[in-house]
């Protein structure tokens, strides 16, 4: 184990009260036990936790339908599900992966259970509409697994029009108005945060004291209270004309398809920014956690995660590159998404200026993070490829871009969140996990992760479609190469769902400081927190990232 | 280090003093409304050529308007209300300029 106590009021004392602790303390997690407790909670860190159960859930549903999709494209021919039913895989797979599991996954529950404490308060702003998301979330949920238990949906994650409007199964409309309400419970969360950050910081806490995590968490925030009603009223627009006949998409009653991929992108551009942001915001903290040094840059990186929320807002037609989209349009968008990726760059050449000469630490939460940095990279950088106009005919709908989003998306977002998970989970449950079976299980998660998704690359460029179930033999090579990859890649997330839950019910008791990090959660807070965090404002100092004052009293380390 | 709290200082330059807003605002809010509303409809009954959907967009924004800073108290609000409803009709903005950007652009070929 390599708990570094650094505790600094206990530290002298550690000894005596490490194994025969007699009573144990109240926390959060038993101050109260009853179910009603947990379903009715006001808590952040309990709300944290209720969507982690149902992203956790999401998250396996959301993976047996890729399995699905692997397993049908082992072969050449569509033996294994027909057209019909790999559509509705995918489509399955796209949405609760990206509305179910991957949107609420960091803010939902690492941003509901830190943010607060970050910046030294008690709780959000608005506990009640914090529960309230929860349910919204849940009532989405049901919708979706309606819209699934009817029939499912053929139209893919983006619900393009015609085919939506026109042409698809009426289950559309029940998964468009799934997707329709738990916007909301991101608008909830959205607005909380920002209401929360503006008002309710410790005294002394000002806008540069703030963690990085927290600026991550404000940036995305902005973003979901500003796009997500876009997505509500275009979802709103595709009811209106199959209901009412209200011409608006259909070119025959005077509406204009592309209008649909203007107002969708619109929204789901800046939508991949909510996933990926709270990402950005755990990789400072790690880094600087695991290198024990500040982060370099902490201004340009809180005002990066800003602009990448507004630059965000002016990019999106580059989905539409092909769609019919004016040639001076698709210029002006092609350069304008060439300017998103500085503020990115800004943050991985940070994130390594900070390990430089740091004292980088081989735990567990910075293996993921090295997952992170070098899959984000990739993803990012492809992402440019796309951008080039002339490149993106020849690219786009292919496997090539598939690639590229799941780069960024499950080995940029996915491995932040599991290194936020890793990093956190001490002070969440008050449990140490194995270190080793967390390595091993980083490792398979990047090994399988590239297995998987590198072939698509060249899949991409060879010219296979995306969204098609059968393809011409010579792919089978690289597409069996991927369904392997995958296999590992499932093995490597189902291995945390072992440990974690294992290690909350008989791990090692976590000290308060185990990692020797600076942030508040850390050196303010027990592990798990008290029903109400602190018992007094706790102290701000001047650079959240300070390791001096730690470095002295680094009394105990032990490996 | 705890010297400055900016918090509260925030807090306390978000609440200018509120006056309850008197019925007389309310109701001749309510008339202005009505009246639009009919300008509205009587607009719709003409023919202004290529002006009709500009005519009918200002008169509906102008009512917008009304109901933003005198229903809404944004009008007396805080500077903070104020920049955050700005902020989304700037981004609403951009939605409308990039996409027109496209439309107004389509017979641009190039040749
Ligand atoms: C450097 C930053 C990025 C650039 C330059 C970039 C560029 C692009 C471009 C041009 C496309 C359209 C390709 C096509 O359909 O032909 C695309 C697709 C996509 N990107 Fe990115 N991207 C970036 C970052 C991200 C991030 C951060 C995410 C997610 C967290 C993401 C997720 C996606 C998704 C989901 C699609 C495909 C959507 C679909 O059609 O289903 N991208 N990207
Ligand atoms: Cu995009």
């Amino acid at each position: 184990m390599s708990a570094i106590n650094l505790d600094r009021r206990v530290v002298g004392e550690a000894a005596s009260t490490h194994e025969a602790t007699p009573k144990p303390a109240t926390n959060y997690l038993n101050h109260e036990t009853t179910i009603a407790s947990w379903l009715l909670t006001l808590d952040h860190k309990r709300i944290g936790l209720l969507y982690l159960v149902g992203i956790s859930l999401m998250f396996v549903l959301g993976g047996a339908f890729a399995g699905l999709i692997r397993l049908e494209l082992m072969t050449p021919k569509g033996d294994l599900l027909t057209g019909d039913v790999y559509n509705k895989s995918f489509t399955a797979h796209g949405v609760v992966m990206i509305f179910l599991f991957l949107i609420p996954s960091i803010p939902a529950v690492l941003g509901n259970f830190l943010l607060p404490i970050m910046i030294g308060t008690k709780d959000v702003a608005f506990p009640r509409l914090n529960l309230l998301s929860f349910y919204v979330y849940a009532a989405g949920g049901v919708f979706l697994a309606l819209a699934l238990l009817l029939g499912g949906v053929d139209t893919g994650w983006t619900f393009y029009t015609p085919l939506s409007s026109t042409y698809a199964n009426g289950n559309v409309m029940v998964a468009a108005l799934g997707v329709f309400v738990i916007g909301f419970s991101s608008i909830l969360t959205g607005l909380n945060f920002v209401v929360t950050i503006h008002r309710m910081r410790a005294p002394g806490m000002t806008w540069f004291r703030m963690p990085l995590f927290v600026w991550a968490m404000y940036a995305t925030s902005l973003i979901q209270i500003l796009g997500t009603p876009v997505v509500a009223i275009t979802i709103a627009l595709v009811g209106f004309e199959r209901f009412l006949g209200v011409g608006i998409f259909d070119p025959r009653l005077g509406g204009d398809p592309i209008l649909f991929q203007h107002l969708f992108w619109f929204y789901s551009h800046p939508a991949v920014y909510i996933m990926i942001l709270p990402s950005l915001g755990v990789a400072s903290e790690l880094v600087s956690t695991f290198s024990r040094k500040g982060v370099f840059g902490y201004h340009i990186i809180a005002c990066s995660s800003i602009a990448i929320a507004i630059f965000g807002f002016v990019v999106w037609a580059h989905h539409m590159f092909t769609s019919g989209l004016s040639q001076y349009a698709a210029m002006v968008f092609s350069v304008l998404t060439f300017s998103v990726a500085i503020p990115s760059g800004i943050k991985v050449f940070s994130w390594l200026a900070t390990m430089y000469k740091g004292s980088v630490s081989l735990a567990s939460p910075m293996i993921f993070f090295f997952g992170f940095i070098g899959l984000f990279t990739i993803g990012g950088m492809t992402g440019l490829f796309l951008s080039t106009l002339g490149t993106d005919i020849h690219l786009h709908d292919t496997y090539f871009v598939v690639a590229h989003f799941h780069y960024i998306m499950v080995g940029g977002a996915i491995m932040g969140f599991m290194g936020g998970i890793h990093y956190w989970w001490p002070k969440i449950t008050g449990r140490m996990y194995n270190e080793t079976l967390a390595k091993i299980s980083a490792a398979l998660i990047f090994v399988g992760f590239n297995f998987t998704f590198f072939p698509q690359f060249f899949l991409g460029y060879m010219g296979m479609p995306r969204r098609y179930h059968e393809y011409p033999e010579e792919l089978q090579v690289l597409n069996v190469l991927s369904t392997v990859g995958a296999s590992v890649l499932a093995i490597g997330y189902l291995t945390p769902g072992i440990y974690l839950p294992f290690s909350f019910f008989f791990g090692k008791k976590a000290p308060k400081n185990p990692w020797g990090a600076t942030t508040l959660e850390w050196t303010e807070c027990e592990s798990p927190p008290s029903p109400h965090n602190f018992d007094h404002n706790p102290p701000v100092y001047d650079h959240v990232y300070d390791y001096s004052t730690l470095n002295k009293e680094a009394a105990v380390v032990s490996h | 280090m705890s010297a400055h709290n900016s918090a509260n200082v925030e807090a306390h330059a978000g609440h200018p003093h509120h006056e309850p807003a008197s019925l007389v605002v309310y109701f001749s809010t309510f008339s202005a409304l009505m009246i639009l509303t009919i300008l509205t409809i009587w607009a719709g009954m003409q023919d202004f050529g290529a002006l009709n959907t500009p005519i009918a967009l200002g008169i509906a924004s102008f009512k917008a308007v009304l109901v933003v800073l005198f229903f809404m108290h944004v009008l007396h609000s805080s500077t903070l209300t104020k920049l955050t409803i700005f902020a989304s009709m700037y981004f609403l903005g951009i939605l409308m300029v990039f996409t027109l950007a496209d439309y107004l652009s389509r017979g641009w070929t190039g040749q």
